[in-house]
């Protein structure tokens, strides 16, 4: 077991860990979801029919409109959501819809392009209090 | 961050509990982005659909309007986004009781908070125009964008939850679009073709934007020939948002910041990317369905103005629509009142068209409505619509004003 860790601007949210779900992609909840089945629904999304349901989701950054920042929110009250968002940089949709949700979100990876640094099906842990992400590989 | 006193009062509770939440969440977003302090606002403006609230947001906001009226009322002018329901019209849209009663509760909470309902996206164009130099807390990407880059206004993209957090204290953190080093250009366009309709000044905005991509960058654009009008900036600035995340772009000549290159960049340093004839057709050239069935044609995202209403009652006079396509106009409260009194409105629906006020399409429920109607394929001259509405299972195409109305009448895109 390789373990790797990160650091990245102080975020916001809980401390979390899960299984990581990875895309070169952007991200807005308002364009891309199918939020009552829990999968990205846009057919040019490239993770588009895969479930985001308690996935560690890593995305470039954020498009779109600020729907997402209630869409957080509701998500998580319906447990039907990410358990956190890393972006290698954030708008302020985001960053105030996982404020509001109490979602781990954190971004600005000092290391580089963390859709790279980060595979999809590596368990990680979050921190967002102290920036700090931990990758373990098999 | 720095808090003056009476923010630390609001952080301690003293004016009650919804101003204490306000402070505590700025001060997350604040930290996140690092805000030195907070920024007096002037007006605010929320997301109010109930698609994006859900049963949550809903009880998340009645919750803050049942506490006493002291602690509750927003501090400054404060207004709503589209909803998601036209009550006139909701069971023509197939859309349920159920979201009906949800968006009923969701206004009677704003009600109840001192907002506004003023439903609208284009409150720039109909409202109160912000004025250069005016901080702000704007919702909706395309009032975001237009107000900081034709007003030369103040603003970050706000969602709702931090747009309600400024109205309750007055303030919002001080970072992104509030500085001025975050208002320099960081992109530099020449456009090499002219934009003639608005779905053209739309594909603009969606190039500009998918090149650009994101929040942070600053694209200031040259070579646009004649002075545009607030009805193209607001589709160019609308497609551009929804594209990249762009919440500001300097129009050389045009835009309040950008009287020349120099003024918002230094152009030795800056070299220019091209958009000519073949980024345009490219962009059009996304969109299929020549010559296929069309389920619905949408004007709409934004709200059409006045004069957009002026013309689509122009291009529908003495027709009728094919009766399998739908044809939706989708404005804002003050325009619908202007335009049923010049007789535009009488003008469309005589086709068979509806015009639907306070709502926007894709903040209506979009999926359902899809399903209920047997939607599928969409027509419209909005490039931020077409940019949404693939992820709600319809299959958009663009054309111009012209060209959707044709379409609409023959039951084909033509």
């Amino acid at each position: 077991m390789q373990t790797i860790e990160l650091k990245c601007h102080i975020g916001v949210g809980p401390e979390v860990s899960g299984e990581a779900l990875v895309t070169d992609d952007n991200f807005s909840a308002r364009y891309d979801l199918d939020r009552i089945k829990g999968i990205f629904s846009r057919p040019q999304h490239k993770l588009a029919g895969q479930s985001y349901v308690d996935r560690i989701m890593v995305f470039n950054t954020a498009k779109g409109g600020v729907a997402s920042a209630w869409m957080l929110h509701e998500m998580k009250s319906r447990g039907i959501a990410p358990r956190a968002i890393l972006f290698n940089n954030v708008n302020p949709i985001l960053a105030q819809g996982a404020a509001l949700a109490d979602m781990a979100l954190c971004d600005r990876f000092a290391d580089g392009d963390v859709t790279q640094l980060i595979q999809t099906g590596d368990r990680v842990s979050v921190n967002p209090a102290s920036g700090l992400v931990t990758i373990q590989r098999a | 961050m720095k808090l003056d006193d009476e923010e630390q009062a609001m952080l301690n509770g003293e004016l009650g509990e919804p101003r204490r939440w306000a402070i505590e969440h700025m001060m997350r977003v604040g930290r996140f982005f690092d805000a030195p302090d907070f920024v007096a606002v002037t007006q605010a403006h929320i997301m109010a659909d109930t698609e994006s609230l859900g049963e949550a947001g809903v009880e998340f906001l009645e919750r803050m309007a049942a506490r006493p009226e002291a602690e509750r009322r927003v501090r400054i002018p404060m207004i709503t986004d589209p909803r998601g329901i036209d009550f006139c019209h909701y069971k023509r849209l197939k859309q349920t009781d159920a979201m009906a009663a949800l968006e009923q509760r969701a206004i009677d909470a704003f009600e109840a908070l001192g907002i506004m309902l003023t439903n609208t996206c284009i409150n720039y164009q109909t409202i109160m125009p912000p004025v250069r130099g005016e901080h702000l807390a704007f919702g909706d990407t395309g009032v975001v964008i237009y107000c900081n880059s034709v007003l030369g206004a103040y603003s970050n993209f706000e969602g709702g939850p931090s747009s309600l957090a400024a109205g309750l204290t007055g303030r919002t953190p001080r970072y992104g679009l509030h500085l001025e080093q975050n208002r320099r250009a960081t992109r530099r366009f020449r456009v090499e073709h002219q934009p003639v309709h608005l779905s053209d000044w739309g594909a603009l905005g969606g190039i500009i934007g998918t090149r650009t991509g994101s929040y942070w960058e600053v694209p200031v654009i040259e070579g646009i020939e004649s002075v545009p009008s607030s009805d193209e900036l607001k589709h160019f600035g609308a497609a551009m948002a929804s594209y990249g995340s762009v919440p500001l772009f300097h129009l050389v000549g045009v835009s309040p910041e950008a009287p020349t290159l120099e003024a918002v960049c230094d152009p030795q340093s800056l070299p220019a990317e091209t958009i000519g004839e073949t980024d345009f057709e490219a962009f059009f050239a996304r969109y299929g369905g020549k010559g296929e069935k069309v389920d619905v044609v949408v004007f709409s995202a934004p709200q059409l103005s006045l004069l957009e209403m002026q013309s689509l009652a122009a291009l529908l006079d003495g027709k009728k629509l094919h009766p399998d396509t739908d044809l939706l106009a989708v404005t804002s409260p003050v325009v619908a009142a202007d335009a049923r009194r010049m007789g535009f409105v009488e003008r469309i629906e005589a086709s068979g068209a509806l015009v639907l006020e306070g709502m926007c399409f894709y903040q209506s429920y979009a999926r359902e409505m899809g399903e209920a109607n047997g939607w599928k394929r969409l027509l419209t001259n909005s490039v931020k619509l077409t940019n949404i509405i693939g992820g709600y299972g319809y299959e958009p195409t663009l054309s111009n004003m012209e060209n959707c109305v044709a379409s609409a009448i023959a039951g084909e895109i033509v």
